[in-house]
């Protein structure tokens, strides 16, 4: 019940990574089995259908229900400690964030249950082949709604990180202070706030015309499919940097860390970080390089493409230079992070590949492309959240995850990872189709994707082995130092781990970039506090975020068979759905007319110690 | 009721600042309109892309009556001053003046609510719905969405007011009539775009 309705910043973390951490494994089972029918020629062990449900869900998931949740876990665990807040801007709606991803994803999953089966038109759900003409059955109408929900969290998370970063930052931390993760979160969910509402409106396009008719994307009715392509792109390519660049903050904040230097160039890195995310919103077109948008429009979104990689190179040197000269130490939180640089400068390359107009023309919808972006988004995003896990576990959970077998998790995935996406460029050069089911003998593509689905299996095999960590690490005692690696520079270093509900007992006055390692240097135990020890005023918990996205959930089961169910009357899915909103309307105008005035900490009351788990 | 407790010298001349929270309410809320602003921008790219797509629907040009469509205007743009007067009662913390311009933004806006349900009622008659093609689609969800926010934002004020009969003008309240009042001028903003967009150039093209 306590985390049912729990607001505190860093409950939500450890809830968005018990749920990010859960669709990871539902999606990377939904790649092995992927990988276990491609492994030889002509195999039927699952049908084509089932084929197409599983990559639609498997993208799907990793990319909304795993990979964002488990950044979001991060930013919540981290960004208030970093900048010295005692919560987010806004608690509330932090939980609510949570709980409309939470069931957004669960309706997704739901999908796989029913007897019309899961989307099966692709991640990217292109019109018209995601419209009711060809995706019959309810497939998509999960996709649709669960979608929706789930991003109505994103959203508010942004906005509510946005927010606290620029409101609440303590005494001293300017902008040009602040940690590299703050900083990257901060480009992140500014990105977060420009493309999601673009989702929003095609998805309830695409929700209109697949329930009740509407014309957006049925050519027959005037409708254009090309259009869905520019709005998911233009959503979609934004969502790349949303997912990469808290990884960068990760892994700039590591390497640091662990080279006991401080980030070379750092103001480049964060002019950087920001001319990134502007770049990430001019180049949604290479998408649709073949779609057929003629010669102009190709060479100025393959230029702006190209010009992507101008700052992402200044990124890759000063890490490099970090690194150049540092006492390093190669814990495993470290090892993924320096494994992280070149493997994130391979998908770099080839995405410049890509990024050529006239070649993509023969890359498209290849196995090159697969690789591509398995490079970016496994070998950089899902490295640098492996990075950021160890590295901030004992501050989450009081606990240090056992390194030795942190190390031997690192080099089976990485070599797994390896094994399973290097040999796809060739299979894609040799010309094996993305999305196909199965493939034909004497194509010369056996033996690559038997080493291919030999990788994935490796880096199942790591995934499990991470999750042993856990289990083990999680029956020792509580006992990680408040700066377990002993070279922490950042504030969140300098209270317990894991911290207790204020976070601070006394806000810390910030001296300078690197607050707490500015400090040690200067030969201080801790940091100067900026006020007196005083009451410190909480939120309040409450269930109504959980009963909000109860409610959306609920409407969008009703929507979706609104012309199904007749069994009392007509349109009973209506009724349903308009209880829903009902349920959703009602917790608001509650929320809305209690005020919450929360409650004190009294200066006696301040010693106990908070987030368990 | 509480006017009286709350009168000049308990509340800074800005209470919609005054705390930590009321400032993080109002920049979240500027920025929940920069997302708004993209929504609003999606739907108007659609239905730019759309709009000749009438089929066997009426054409734009032979659909609109400008002069129904120029006075809903006309009452949503005074709306937009009455919620300015509101905002200048909350900085001179005169509570009933307040309420009472909050009323008179509320009744406009049902106004407008009311002409638009009649326009859309009169286009089903005319040949023109939901369905009828892609441009009737794009046009009910563009203009359907900013109805939407007109009717919600109905609904907030109207919480608010009752909030600031039984509570008064206090820190605490200030920041909800603030942010409803930045909302409401969005949905003015947004309609002038719609007015233009779809239509006059829907006469015009």
């Amino acid at each position: 019940m306590d985390w049912l309705t729990t607001v505190d910043h860093k409950k939500i973390g450890i809830l968005y990574l018990i749920a990010g951490g859960f669709f990871f494994l539902v999606g990377g089972l939904e790649a092995l089995l992927i990988r276990i029918q491609l492994w030889k020629p002509l195999n039927d062990f699952v049908s084509a259908d089932t084929y197409n449900e599983l990559i639609t869900m498997h993208g799907t998931t990793m990319i909304f229900l795993a990979a964002m949740p488990m950044l979001f876990a991060l930013m919540n665990a981290v960004v208030p400690l970093q900048i010295g807040a005692r919560d987010v801007a806004f608690p509330f709606v932090n939980a609510l964030g949570f709980w409309t991803f939470f069931f957004g994803a669960v309706l997704l999953n739901v999908s796989w249950f029913t007897s019309t089966g899961a989307p099966a038109a692709g991640w990217t759900a292109y019109a018209p082949l995601s419209g009711p003409a060809f995706s019959t059955g309810h497939g998509m109408d999960y996709y649709v709604l669960g979608l929706q929900i789930a991003g109505i969290g994103t959203l508010i998370g942004g906005i509510n990180f946005l927010v606290t970063i620029i409101n609440m930052r303590a005494p001293g931390m300017t902008f040009m202070r602040m940690p590299m993760f703050t900083w990257a979160s901060f480009i992140t969910s500014a990105l977060i706030l420009f493309a999601f509402p673009a989702l929003a409106v095609g998805l309830a396009a695409l929700m209109f015309d697949r329930i009740f008719d509407a014309n957006f994307f049925d050519p027959n009715n005037g409708g254009n499919a090309v259009l869905w392509e520019h709005i998911f792109w233009i959503f979609g390519h934004p969502e790349v940097y949303i997912l990469i660049l808290p990884a960068f903050g990760v892994i700039s904040e590591v390497i640091s860390t662990f080279s006991r230097k401080r980030l070379f160039g750092y103001s480049s890195m964060v002019f950087a970080t920001i001319l990134i995310g502007f770049l990430g919103f001019m180049v949604w077109a290479h998408h649709m390089f073949t779609t057929g948008l003629g010669p102009v429009a190709n060479a100025l979104f393959s230029i702006a493409t190209m010009l992507i990689a101008v700052p992402t190179g200044i990124k890759i040197f000063n890490w490099i230079f970090t690194m150049w000269g540092g006492s390093i130490k190669f814990t495993s939180a470290n090892l993924y992070a320096v494994g992280f640089i070149p493997t994130f400068v391979m998908g770099g390359v080839t995405g410049v590949m890509l990024a050529a107009a006239p070649a993509d023309f023969q890359y498209h919808d290849t196995y090159f492309v697969v690789a591509h972006f398995h490079y970016v988004i496994v070998g950089g995003l899902i490295l640098g959240i492996f990075s950021g896990l160890h590295y901030w576990w004992p501050k989450m959970f009081g606990r240090i995850l056992n390194e030795t077998l942190g190390k031997w998790t690192f080099w089976i995935f990485y070599i797994g990872f390896h094994l399973t996406f290097f040999i796809q460029h060739f299979l894609g050069l040799l010309g094996m189709p993305r999305r196909i089911w199965t493939y034909l003998d004497g194509l010369g593509f056996n033996e690559m994707n038997l080493i291919s689905t030999i990788g994935a299996i490796m880096m199942g095999i790591g995934t499990i082995m991470f999750i042993l960590n856990v289990v083990i690490t999680n029956a020792k005692p509580q006992n990680a130092a408040d700066d377990p690696w002993e070279d922490g520079r950042t504030l969140e270093w300098t209270i317990p781990s894991p911290p207790p509900e204020y976070n601070f007992k006394q806000t810390p006055l910030v001296r300078g970039y690197d607050a707490y390692w500015k400090e040690k240097m200067d030969g201080h135990k801790g940091m100067t506090p900026a006020e007196p020890i005083g009451s410190i005023h909480m939120p309040s918990p409450s269930i109504l975020p959980f009963t909000m996205s109860l409610g959306l959930f609920i409407t969008g089961f009703g929507l979706m068979y609104s012309r199904d169910w007749t069994f009392i009357t007509e349109h009973i899915g209506f009724y349903v759905a308009g209880l829903g909103l009902l349920i959703t309307f009602g917790s608001m105008f509650l929320r809305s007319v209690y005020d919450d005035h929360g409650f004190h900490i009294e200066p006696e009351e301040l010693e106990d110690k908070g987030v368990k788990a | 009721m509480s006017t009286h407790s709350h009168a000049d010298g308990h509340l800074p001349h800005e209470p919609e600042k005054a705390t930590l929270e009321g400032r993080n309410k109002v920049l979240g809320f500027w920025l929940f309109l920069g997302g708004e602003t993209v929504l609003f921008g999606t739907l108007f790219s659609a239905f730019l892309a759309l709009r000749h797509q009438v089929l066997d629907g009426p054409q734009p040009s032979e659909l609109f009556k400008l002069s129904l469509v120029a006075a809903a205007t006309a009452i949503l743009l005074t709306s937009s001053l009455t919620s300015v007067f509101a905002i200048q009662a909350l900085h001179n913390h005169n509570v009933k003046a307040l309420i009472n311009w909050l009323i008179v933004t509320v009744v406009l806006g049902l106004g407008f609510l009311g002409l638009e349900i009649y326009e859309f009622y009169h286009y089903v008659h005319e040949g023109h719905g939901f369905t009828t093609s892609a441009f009737s689609s794009s046009f009910y969800t563009l203009v359907g969405f900013h109805g939407a926010h007109v009717a919600f934002g109905i609904f907030w004020i109207s919480s608010i007011i009752g909030q600031l009969m039984k509570k008064g003008l206090t820190v605490v309240t200030a920041p909800k009539v603030y942010v409803a009042g930045m909302y409401w001028h969005f949905i003015d903003v947004v309609w002038v775009f719609i007015f233009t967009v779809v239509y006059l150039m829907g006469k015009v093209v």
